[in-house]
């Protein structure tokens, strides 16, 4: 295994002159004005794209991205400032935009760095997408275009696009500590349209994770396309889904979106310390029914929501949130944890340069319990059972929150019966979580979709769950009785 | 070089790129300074402050199109970008709707009377700042003493210029300013729910901005209003949007109006220009002409004349917004709305999306409805573009022979788009404002309200 935190120092020391003597001269700036800490965050980040239009290729494209935000810490507060420009004078000025958050003091004594190695990798190793020909990533795309239209001489269009993404990370802080980190990320999306007369159905779905080209050995093209035509074609005989509230299955897999949006969210430390979730103070009290047990977990081997280290420096780590329903911590970032005298989780996270950190989630999903999915589905009366979903938001404050189907059918009498219309489901955390009444045996994760948005800041997630019987949840549908 | 401007370096990109052997090209540059003050509970939480320089680069070389973007304006770095965007435009394929706007199409116009650009915002001292931010946290928290708990209030700012040059002679570039607040109160219900509210204004310039003290009492008057909130049952009736909410559908709506949509057959709307998909009572337009609005612009993405557009008049569809490629893909013409991005290619969207208001007053809809539900907020990603299927959370009040009844949580409207514009029977005289998106109170004859 490489060393991607030797790799990403070599990288901003060779091609920026980003060495400790500089790193400890700015970091020198920042605590200048009394912060109690500060903290170097450098990125350069590629994007690559290449998209497929109704059987044309539309365009490629490609973005680089570079600069260091600069973060220095008086209590609770934070000074932020960033610059795209890695020259010495340019991150000194920034340095001293961002210390003025210090209420005057003295600059620190000399700071001794320590750069520390990568402890493990949860990224793939084989070539990343980016570097390979452009033509292999065009025959990726026209293969999925060709297996979605033979799954069904409905298919009228199909869109496919291939994005990719390599982001050098350096984090420098004034506890003396460097870390950094080489992040891959892929991902391959299909969108297929349906059309049966004047009848129009569109479904889209893909797939990818923190690795590169062999992400297609285990999911093909014609795997992700034939899934798109699938769901497409299925709406076509969809009917409305019942209004009010009803029992709901949740699948294996994305339906993990629940736990993210139910509790997720409401276990981020920043809200907990502003006593602005409907989740603080519950530590040690029972927030979920005894089958319950939900995990954070970054180190999940080339997962979309995986770190080898946080954007804060600190290793990444499997974190129990909840344990037969009993609510056992938060996620957080050094802010929190200071704050709950606590240790930090590995989960200060951030968009980019530009934007501070806050505690985000990584991979989260729920263990496994004793039923079967076949008894689950086979024990309601009448129900629906959702499968694929297009995204979900909570009310962190209270815990209402929304997500919205794409892939669901009627239960009746204990079988999957008809294909569903897009519906949004709705309920309360807590309350949610208390009627999880059934979990089966069969975990999944989401193959790497989704993306997390908070405060306006985007981070890759992963999301996973068995299958799960919630007793009762609002459908909002348009059939009613 | 990283002193020069925006139209310095978008000029200069296009100067390099087509010497390089691209056929076409135009590049799309921002230079901006952001600031935000956060204050929570009285205290400083943030206080963010950074410059920012990017440029994006379009070649289409044989009908084959590259988009690029870079930050690094170091001339030997900058010389590479060019040389690899026009390389990369290679690896597309030919496409015949590819290209810049005819060169009749494009005009600069005239940024001055838009007036987009406020000096007072550039020199807004940090103090200033601070206090705006503190004295709107601090009416909202000492508003009502059930006002328990806040999220903070935040005042940002956003000074710079845009600029946009092509192969065809275009360039031309104006300098923006945008400030917006923002508060969330919180107060305590009785069954230990927290029930919050946010509010915000968005401006162009100062002197438009919402007065902080005010964002902060209604923040809190809303966060206090939805005490006691309870989930209704589930029945068909008229549902009452609030102007942001009616906003909000005019922005779903608009999204299903554009030829982007209309050429990816992702539209309800596809091949229903000329009909009477919403009622009479339905107008809908855009229009960046307007001044001081936060979507206004002299020139569309790719340099074609802003101008208003009708997207539905008195009901009924009167066609989409274009840009250039899909305007040719569908054999129609530019709208001027073309929307840009540094890091991507143009896509028509709407500029300033206006719900035209009605004559009636907003208070006499709610006295003139016997029972229906009046949707303060809305959650979630429910609706399908393709077919219109609309789904989504929603939170407001129970109102009963024309008064409001109790507060409402956890509950879902749905329908669909076109029945919902079909079914709009009455229309406020209150049209407002948020950001770049206008409406008034909107009824809806029927939909279905889920809760329990």
């Amino acid at each position: 295994m490489s060393d991607t935190s030797l790799e990403a120092r070599e990288f901003f020391a060779e091609r920026y002159g980003i060495d400790s003597a500089r790193i400890a001269s700015i970091l020198s700036d920042a605590l200048a004005q009394g912060g109690d800490f500060a903290e170097l965050f450098f990125e350069h980040r590629t994007n690559g794209a290449i998209s497929l239009e109704d059987q044309q290729i539309k365009s490629a494209a490609r973005s680089v991205e570079q600069g260091v935000g600069i973060r220095v810490v008086k209590g609770d507060s934070i000074g932020y400032a960033y610059t795209e420009s890695l020259d010495p004078e340019a991150m000194r000025l920034a340095a001293g935009t961002a210390a003025r958050i210090g209420e005057g003091g003295d600059r620190p004594t000399a700071i001794d760095t320590t750069p520390v190695g990568a402890a493990e990798s949860y990224y793939g190793e084989d070539a990343l997408l980016s570097d390979e020909p452009a033509a292999a990533k065009v025959a990726l795309l026209e293969r999925a275009d060709r297996a979605a239209r033979d799954y069904d001489p409905s298919i009228a269009r199909v869109d496919a696009s291939i994005a990719d993404e390599r982001k050098v990370v350096l984090v420098a802080r004034s506890d003396g500590q460097i870390v950094g980190d080489v992040q891959p990320l892929m991902r391959f999306n299909v969108m297929a349209l349906s059309q049966r007369d004047e009848n129009r159905q569109t479904a889209r779905t893909g797939g990818g994770g923190r690795l590169g080209v062999e992400y297609f050995d285990n999911v093909t093209p014609e795997d992700t396309a034939r899934e798109a035509a699938r769901q497409a074609v299925l709406l076509q005989d969809a009917v409305d889904a019942p209004a009010g509230e009803v029992p709901v299955v949740l699948a294996a897999g994305d339906s993990g979106i629940l736990l993210h949006e139910a509790i997720g969210h409401g276990l981020e430390a920043d809200f907990n310390r502003k006593g602005t979730s409907n989740y603080t103070d519950r530590i040690g009290h029972s927030v979920a029914s005894d089958l319950v047990t939900v995990i954070d977990d970054a180190t999940i081997e080339q997962s979309r929501g995986s770190i080898n280290v946080d954007d804060e420096g600190n290793p990444t780590k499997r974190n129990t949130l909840i344990e037969g329903g009993i609510l056992r911590g938060y996620l957080h970032d050094e802010i929190s944890a200071r704050h709950f005298g606590t240790e930090p989780t590995g989960s200060g996270r951030r968009q980019s340069f530009k934007h501070p950190i806050m505690p985000r989630m990584t991979n989260t999903y729920m263990l496994p319990g004793p039923s079967t999915p076949d008894e689950v589905i086979g024990s309601v009366e009448r129900g629906i059972f959702c499968v694929a979903f297009s995204g979900g938001q909570v009310n962190i404050s209270n815990g209402d929150f929304v997500f919205s189907t794409t892939e669901a059918y009627l239960i009746e009498k204990g079988q999957i019966t008809r294909p569903l219309r897009t519906t949004n489901l709705i309920g309360n955390g807590p309350e949610a979580l208390s009627r999880v009444s059934m979990v089966a045996n069969d975990y999944a994760l989401s193959d790497g979709r989704w993306t997390c948005g908070k405060e306006g800041q985007s981070v890759p997630v992963g999301v996973g769950l068995p299958t799960v019987l919630v007793s009762a949840m609002t459908v909002g549908g348009t059939q009613l009785g | 070089m990283a002193e020069a401007t925006p139209l310095e370096l978008a000029t200069r990109a296009v100067e390099l790129a087509s010497a390089r052997g691209a056929e076409q090209c135009d590049s799309f540059a921002t230079a901006h300074t952001e600031s935000t003050v956060s204050i929570r509970l009285g205290e400083i939480e943030k206080l963010i402050e950074a410059s920012s320089h990017s440029l994006g680069l379009r070649v289409i070389t044989g009908g084959r199109t590259a988009v690029c973007s870079t930050s690094d304006f170091t001339p030997a770095a900058f010389e590479q970008f060019i040389a690899e965007t026009v390389e990369l435009a290679r690896i597309s394929a030919p496409d015949e709707y590819a290209g810049l706007p005819e060169p009749e199409m494009l005009a600069p116009g005239t940024a001055d009377s838009l007036q987009l650009y406020d000096e007072r915002i550039e020199s807004l001292p940090l103090d200033d700042r601070i206090d705006m931010a503190r004295s709107c946290e601090a009416a909202a928290l000492g508003f009502d003493p059930r006002i328990t708990n806040s999220e903070g209030a935040s005042l940002s700012t956003r000074t710079g210029e845009v600029a946009l040059a092509n192969s065809r002679g275009f360039a031309a570039g104006y300098p923006a300013t945008s400030i917006s607040l923002s508060t969330e109160a919180l107060a305590d219900d009785e069954d230990g729910k927290k029930r919050n509210a946010w509010w915000f204004s968005a401006e162009r310039n100062l002197r438009s901005l919402l007065d902080p003290e005010t964002l902060g009492r209604i923040a809190a008057q809303r966060a206090v209003d939805q005490l006691g909130a309870r989930k209704t049952e589930t029945k068909r009736v008229p549902v009452i949007l609030e102007p942001m909410m009616a906003a909000r559908l005019a922005g779903d709506v608009a999204g299903c109006a554009t030829g982007g949509a209309l050429y990816r057959g992702a539209t309800f709307l596809a091949g229903r220009t000329g009909e009477a998909v919403g009622s009479p009572l339905v107008t809908i337009v855009d229009d960046p002409t307007q001044p001081t609005r936060a979507g206004s612009r002299p020139f569309d993405g790719e340099g074609v004349s802003a101008r208003r557009n009708v997207l539905f008049e008195e009901g009924r569809f009167e066609g989409f917004l274009f840009d250039c490629y899909t305007a040719r893909r569908m054999d129609a013409r530019t709208t001027g709305s073309a929307q840009r991005g540094v890091a991507s290619l143009p896509e028509p969207g709407p500029a300033n999306l206006i719900f035209e208001p009605g004559e009636t007053a907003a208070e006499d809809i709610v006295a003139d409805t016997q029972e229906g539900l009046l949707v303060t907020a809305l959650m979630g990603f429910g609706f399908n573009p393709t077919t219109g299927d609309y789904s989504r959370g929603a939170n407001g009040f129970w109102i009963e022979n024309g008064a409001i009844a109790y507060p409402v949580a956890e509950a879902n409207i749905s329908g669909d788009a076109a029945s919902m514009l079909a079914a709009v029977d009455a229309v406020g005289s209150d049209l407002t404002w948020f950001g770049s998106t206008a409406a008034p109170t909107v009824r809806i004859a029927e939909m279905t309200v889920s809760g329990v």
